[in-house]
């Protein structure tokens, strides 16, 4: 461990099986994760107490206590720093885009210490690796054994992966940042605090550490009423031992956690102050246009730049392999001169590749799989194929960024998910060391997946250009169109399901046979219901479209294909979807729990308006169990519209009770627009979709009201950021279904 | 060259014709709280006030704002204080990224100038401004808790 003038020297210990890692330590097949982190402690200058937590299997020397080696404002890089005023300053290896989990990770630190939550500060850690979070693979470690998300197969490969990749991370993604640092490591790092304060308040008030009681950032001495605050306590505190196996509280003994708590990066948002990547501004800074390939994998094949130099505020044409860039004085500036050029791009031999030539590849490749056999003994077979189409992110804050290359150094100002990642690219796009590379990561306007690891296409762009026009920084921004039409979208996928019935229509198989190039997808196909011979299998069909992950991943398709499978099963039976469900999930209480809230809170059965039906769904995703009910009606003009959604949901520890609930609002009304409005389509290898007229999005005037309801559970806690998106999408159709006897497969619901 | 009043202060703004009234905002005049979200006025992030109105700054031209008045949401409020719509915005914990919302706070103080009291009708043909989010149950109960406070 460093030592150097402004800390003092570091002590590290393992920390064992607290209550907070008892759940990280089940064994995957790779027997290489083990629930051990590591906890360092040390002086500030000036006085106070540092403490950071790391992985240790993933760092082993990760707990550097030290100063920033540039700039000098002394700031360390570790969680927790206590300082003389009574401050507690928490720094957070997470960005904010809006879920609120800087606040919520914060609150789980400050249950431990026991802190006073109006003390506390909340940092977004910087992109260094100090601050890799090693305990957002843990969280997904944690839910299977050894499953990874899907972003992460694609970024490494599955088998290629290396431990030292893992401990790089820095990422916000796969509803992680609660259940992974929140739990399992800034828990820990508050308890070990505490501790350290109270041995410190211990040594000074000559008592022993069992009469002291620490409260609201104060330990006291009730027989001799004595007290010090942890400020006044901190320096002494940074001398003690650092404790390798702290005290975590249990769940029935939180103050905090579990009380709705005001989120840390709203005021800035209300006043225009709050700062996203779009809006960096740097002395003596240009801005550039830019249009890449329209065809994935499409390279420029010339451009004459005379069109664009000529016009007034335009300082260079920028030519990338697949893209060129427009850099003048001012965005419109150069957004005008780049709708001036004429750029000619190969067509990478994808010209002729349409919505229905990516469809035929898809059932192409199915069919090589053949329709395999009915068990004997079934009464009946429900077989049914469904689609969804390539959705894009659409966050409403386009790509953009703002490089600066120059001395040797290259500074990037974006929004994104993985910073450190995102340092990584930068880096080889102008063939520097990362360690020449300084990431400097905003707020982000929506990311929902598209600014995730693998994704970073704008980081690139904007470095190469920066170079180009070097010294000088460069603001890059994509036009909406661009935007749309270069996306990392979600997968277009194909699925077969069929199942065998026996006489009183309970299912004996279930195969599902879907397109997709990821392994990990298996588990969102597989079926929660008690089924005997389940048989899950994925074809690779050839790629067009770049995809990436997008918000609640492989959930998102197959959450619409198994539950409205299952409702055609329920309707093949001749039983009520809710009944039918339920009949199979006697072996999943927590499945049961939140479905049978739900139909309560929707008043399932009950009388409904003229043209109205209900529909539900059930979906398990990232460790939190939601079931939906959708109210809906079919107007004259055969337009789907939702009156009404009660969700209700399990993800067994709710940290801000508030934005837990926000989560789950904005990830139906995500899913809706998806579910009714959404689809990018293919034409002459081209997204034709170019903005929000054609991708349209629910607005106040379609938005249903969402009620949720929060279920609490034993279990380890789950993530929020996704769950509430998959059920939508088949809870509205199965209602649809009701309303007209058309079983819509295909996505976005669209009446014949 | 276009003189106007920004946020009340008599404002020259060294841009060409032509330029959205956005851009010159959000570059000449260093008022990045005015946000770009598609450049068509389709989603409502680029809303500003010209006198008193809700206007979607990516669609209007410098050159239509010469002599009136300009508000964004820098302006709304005197700097240290915040509007009630900012207000009843925190309180509620409208925001999620927060993106959209500068534009969705513009659009709904200009309404509830307008009417302090609107129908739902109104309000949504009123505040069509998209939110990627999603946070319109909490907009729509900002709103409804405000239109209460000024009820008689």
């Amino acid at each position: 461990m460093a030592d150097d003038e402004r800390g003092t020297a570091a002590d590290g210990h393992p920390v064992g099986e607290g209550e907070g890692l008892e759940a990280a330590g089940k064994k995957g097949p790779k027997g290489k994760w083990t629930r051990r982190a590591f906890i360092g402690a040390g002086t500030l200058t000036g006085g106070g107490l540092v403490l950071g937590v790391g992985g240790v299997v993933f760092a082993p020397n990760r707990l550097r206590i030290g100063p920033e080696p540039e700039g000098g404002t002394g700031q360390l890089t570790t969680w927790i720093r206590i300082t003389p005023d009574n401050s507690v300053i928490v720094a957070i290896p997470h960005c904010e885009m809006g879920q609120g989990a800087l606040t919520g990770i914060a609150m789980m630190m400050c249950e431990e210490l026991d802190a006073d939550w109006s003390l506390v500060r909340i940092e977004e850690a910087l992109a260094r690796d100090e601050f890799a979070n090693g305990y957002v693979m843990r969280a997904f470690v944690d839910e299977a054994g050894f499953s990874l998300p899907g972003w992460f197969e694609r970024a490494f490969g599955y088998a290629a992966y290396k431990v030292a990749d893992l401990a790089a991370l820095q990422m916000t993604g796969g509803s992680s940042s609660t259940r992974g640092t929140g739990q399992y490591g800034m828990r820990i790092a508050g308890a070990a605090a505490k501790e350290m304060l109270l041995e410190a308040a211990a040594e000074r008030f000559d008592v022993p550490v069992e009469e002291l009681t620490a409260r609201d950032s104060r330990v006291s001495h009730g027989p001799t009423g004595r007290s010090a605050t942890y400020g006044e306590l901190a320096t002494l505190a940074a001398t003690k031992k650092v404790p390798n196996r702290p005290a975590l509280k249990t769940r029935d003994q939180y103050r905090l956690v579990g009380t709705s708590q005001p989120r840390h990066d709203i005021p800035s948002k209300v006043v225009g102050a709050a700062q996203y990547g779009i809006d960096v501004t740097l002395p003596d800074m240009l801005y550039a246009a830019i249009a890449a390939s329209p065809v994935f994998g499409g390279e420029l094949s010339s451009v004459d730049s005379a069109p664009a130099t000529a016009m007034a505020g335009v300082h260079e044409v920028v030519e990338l392999p697949d893209a060129v860039a427009v850099v003048a004085d001012g965005y419109w500036q150069a957004s005008q001169a780049l709708a001036a050029l004429s750029p000619r791009f190969t067509d990478a031999g994808m010209g002729d590749a349409s919505t229905e030539t990516i469809y035929a590849a898809h059932v192409a490749a199915l069919d090589e799989e053949g329709p395999g056999e009915s068990q004997s003994g079934a009464a009946s077979t429900v077989a049914a194929e469904y689609r969804v189409p390539y959705l894009a992110h659409a966050t409403l804050e386009p790509m953009s960024a703002t490089a600066r290359v120059a001395d040797g150094r290259c500074e990037v100002w974006a929004g994104t998910q993985d910073p450190l990642n995102a340092r990584r690219v930068a880096a080889g796009a102008v063939e520097m060391d990362v360690d020449d590379v300084v990431m400097h990561n905003q707020q982000l306007g929506g990311g929902f997946g598209r600014r995730l690891t693998g994704s970073f296409d704008y980081i690139e762009q904007a470095v190469r250009v920066a170079k180009a026009v070097a010294p000088r920084p460069v603001k890059m921004i994509w036009s909406r169109e661009e935007d749309m039409g270069h996306g990392y979208y979600r997968p277009f996928v194909v699925a077969r399901l069929r199942s065998d019935l026996d006489a009183d229509g309970r299912p004996l198989s279930w195969t599902s046979r879907f397109t997709g190039s990821r392994l990990g997808d298996g588990g969102a196909a597989t079926p929660p219901y008690a089924i005997e011979d389940v048989d899950i299998g994925v074809v690779a069909p050839p790629q067009y479209l770049r995809t990436g992950s997008w918000r609640s991943v492989a959930f998102s398709q197959h959450g619409f294909f198994v539950e409205s499978f299952v409702d055609e099963l329920a309707h093949a039976a001749g039983r009520d979807p809710v009944e039918y469900r339920a009949s199979l999930l006697s072996h999943e209480p927590r499945h049961l729990a939140v479905l049978h809230r739900a139909v309560q809170m929707a008043n399932w059965g009950g009388a409904l308006p003229e043209g109205r039906a209900r529909g539900v769904a059930v979906v398990e995703a990232f460790g939190s169990i939601i079931a939906e009910v959708a109210e809906v009606s079919v107007e004259a003009d055969k337009t789907i519209r939702v009156h009404r959604v009660d969700a209700a949901v399990d993800c067994a520890l709710v940290v801000n009770p508030q934005q837990a609930l926000t989560q789950v609002q904005g990830g139906v009304h995500f899913g809706l627009s998806a579910a009714l409005f959404h689809e990018i389509t293919v034409r002459n290898g081209v997204v034709e979709q170019r903005s929000f007229p054609d991708y349209p999005m629910i607005q106040l005037a379609n938005a249903p009201r969402v009620n949720v309801e929060f279920i609490a559970s034993d279990g380890p806690i789950g993530g929020l950021g996704e769950p509430g998106v998959p059920p939508i999408a088949p809870a509205v159709a199965n209602a649809v279904f009701v309303l007209t006897g058309q079983r819509l497969r295909t996505l976005p619901l669209r009446l014949a | 060259m276009i003189d106007l009043t920004l946020n009340g202060v008599p404002t020259r703004l060294d841009v060409a014709d032509g330029t959205p009234l956005l851009w010159a905002i959000r570059e000449q005049a260093a008022l990045t709280g005015t946000k770009f979200g598609c450049g068509i006025g389709a989603c409502g992030a680029c809303t500003v006030h010209i006198d008193g109105v809700a206007v979607r700054s990516c669609v209007t031209l410098v050159e239509s704002v010469a002599g009136r008045s300009v508000t964004t949401i820098e302006g709304l409020a005197p700097v240290g204080s915040l509007h009630p719509v900012q207000e009843a915005w925190i309180e509620d914990q409208v925001p999620q990224c927060g993106y959209c919302q500068s534009g969705v706070i513009m659009a709904v103080t200009a309404l509830l100038e307008r009417d302090p009291s609107p129908s739902d009708e109104e309000l949504e043909a009123t505040i069509t401004n998209i939110c990627r989010c999603g946070t319109y149950e909490r907009i729509r109960g900002a709103i409804r808790s405000l239109a209460q406070t000024t009820e008689p």
